[in-house]
């Protein structure tokens, strides 16, 4: 049984709305082949057009996509804080309209920006949010300090909310999405704003949930971020599902395949257009003294090339090559970069 | 796929009574400051009008009596409706601190209802506060009794009712930045026109306000008071403030919780 499962979720937002999350204008270049959001001379904007999605239990589900691609509005619906205006979702097989209570039963929610409870501490945060889903004080107090221990945060147990850093209140956010036992975790962007050390930490986490065994849902617009964690990926733009394949499967998809850097000892110009004619090159551009090449035949090239640049009377001084990536399918997907 | 703990259903009044619990912790911990906010305003009144006005001569004897419950209406209702309207803008505005709340596995209803009861305490609260210190400022009251005490009672608990679930209208309804204009074009005027510091009865002079009056809330709570409080006071009937404000708080309670769905789920 998939532990999440949408049929053609649509959301449409009054343009007039002040909440129109998901909306944000289009700031990629201009021209590009995917069809605009907003719908023909209408007063609204559609945020998620037929989304279809499975997730199996246990998945690490990335969605990925630039800001206003739909990833919100997805975990929102997916959360019960959004109503789809068409479409079907269910969570851990309950249907998240006609039985909300019971998706919130099974769900942990980590949001975008850490939204923890200033008029209490930082262990009361966790105890009524237990409180909420019916654990009693004590057995929310251990669960809590197990928590904290996992998460670095036990000398703040009684301190206030406020004196946390943003990376310790995220980590508090993810305790809380945690304290109820839910079988399916959302984590909406959790690293945005993050320095780079506290990034890393909360991959840590997160691996460490996943391994337990959880769902897990992440948005995100980070490609690496994407790449590091999630078993499997949707690409989402402007509301409608461009990919979903594993994050090997993706980058397999990506186009020219691997791109191998040459640098060379002088001007690359004329190593490129011999490089060009050789078996497996997609595309050899030159740039000062480097030759880029796209290769549909990963490394197999790289000897041909490098005769090739001695033909042309260079000598190779190092080489690098690059594993097919998200982004440059994400480019030729979307014609415009994540951010 | 394995039934978690969480997955087992939880009962409504069980999270009812675990938000409650979680607004009276909070409440407790900022007392000074819900007294300073709600029952200024009204003991600010009484030193003027209450003792005063009336140690210069200005006032008959007969106004204290009047002023009183007038007095306890507005703290009751200014503490109501603010103790759900601020916390309401604050949290969807921009603290978004009532989201850990509505991921309770619990109807959403449920969670406005508990912060529109959780207003009728503290509406409740302030005005007990206030009634001890008008004693003292205005010394005794004549003709204040409390042999209706269950007249008292029930038009303190629909009044604060009508207030609270206003304040969760006002409190979900309108937008952060404009909530001064909320105490300078809803609040004040209600509390100048809402019958609490002269009697309906006193309108009698200027008879368009006297019917204008009457589409405001604090009219009923504060006539009712004098109903149940000082009767000797020429008041408007018993049962027509109750009534009112029955069909009021029932009408506030439905829009305010249409108003918070609204805001809840998007």
């Amino acid at each position: 049984m998939s532990a999440i499962s949408t049929e053609g979720l649509r959301k449409v937002y009054p343009i007039a709305a002040p909440k129109r999350r998901g909306g944000a204008p289009p700031y990629g270049p201009p021209g590009m082949s995917a069809p605009p959001p907003v719908a023909s001379g209408a007063r609204e904007l559609v945020a998620l057009e037929g989304l279809d999605l499975q997730v199996g239990a246990g998945e690490f589900f990335g969605l990925l996509g630039p800001n206003g691609a739909g990833k919100t509005t997805t975990i929102g619906i997916l959360t019960t804080r959004v109503l789809a205006s068409a479409g079907r979702a269910t969570v851990g097989g309950a249907d998240v309209i006609k039985d909300p209570v019971a998706v919130r039963r099974r769900i942990g929610v980590v949001p975008q920006r850490a939204n923890p409870d200033r008029g209490l501490n930082v262990l009361d945060n966790l105890v009524f949010h237990a409180a909420y889903f019916g654990i009693g004080r004590a057995e929310a107090t251990r669960r809590a300090m197990a928590h904290f221990e996992q998460l670095g945060l036990t000398d703040k147990t009684h301190e206030k909310v406020d004196a946390l850093s943003g990376g310790q209140q995220q980590r508090l956010m993810i305790a809380r999405a945690l304290i109820h036992e839910p079988d399916v975790i959302f984590l909406d962007e959790p690293t945005v704003g993050l320095d780079p050390q506290a990034r890393l930490a909360l991959w840590d986490v997160l691996r460490d949930l996943h391994r337990q065994g959880r769902t897990i849902v992440m948005t995100t617009h980070y490609m690496e971020e994407a790449d590091q964690l999630c078993d499997r990926l949707a690409i989402i733009d402007r509301g409608r599902l461009l990919a979903l394949d594993t994050t090997a499967g993706l980058k397999a998809k990506a186009p020219g395949g691997t791109l191998i850097e040459l640098e060379l000892d002088e001007a690359a110009n004329d190593a490129a257009v011999r490089v060009r004619e050789l078996d497996g090159v997609v595309k050899a551009d030159a740039t000062g003294s480097t030759v880029r090449i796209q290769s549909s035949e990963g490394g197999r090239i790289i000897s041909a090339a490098i005769e090739a640049a001695e033909a042309a009377g260079r000598h190779v001084k190092n080489i690098t090559l690059k594993e097919p990536s998200l982004e440059t399918l994400f480019i030729e997907l979307t014609g415009r970069k994540l951010d | 796929m394995s039934e978690s703990i969480a997955a087992t259903p939880v009962r409504a009044s069980t999270v009812f009574v675990a938000l409650l619990h979680r607004d009276v912790r909070v409440a407790t911990k900022e007392l000074p400051f819900f007294l300073l906010r709600t029952i200024m305003q009204p003991v600010l009144f009484l030193v003027v009008f209450g003792f005063l006005l009336p140690k210069m001569g200005f006032v008959r004897g007969g106004y204290q009596t009047a002023l009183l419950p007038g007095i306890l209406a507005v703290s009751l209702a200014l503490s109501a409706i603010q103790s759900v309207a601020l916390p309401m803008v604050q949290d969807f505005g921009w603290t978004k601190e009532i989201e850990d709340r509505l991921l309770a596995p619990v109807a959403t209803w449920v969670i406005a209802a508990e912060k529109i009861i959780n207003g009728v305490i503290q509406g409740v609260i302030s005005a007990l506060f206030v009634l001890p210190i008008a004693r003292v400022i205005m010394g005794p009251i004549p003709n204040l009794t409390f042999g209706h005490f269950g007249d008292v009672i029930v038009i303190t608990l629909l009044g604060a009712t009508a207030f609270s679930a206003l304040g969760m209208w006002l409190g979900t309804a309108i937008a952060p930045q404009q909530i001064g204009l909320m105490f300078s074009a809803i609040i004040a005027p209600m509390m100048f026109f809402g019958c609490a510091y002269y009697p309906w009865r006193g309108l009698d002079a200027v008879p368009v306000m006297k019917y204008l009056v009457l589409v405001n809330p604090l009219v009923y709570v504060a006539e009712g008071m004098r109903g149940a409080l000082t009767p000797e006071v020429p008041h408007m009937p018993l049962l027509v403030s109750m009534g009112a404000l029955a069909v009021i708080a029932a009408l506030f309670w439905n829009a305010g919780l249409r108003s918070f769905r609204k805001r809840a789920i998007g």
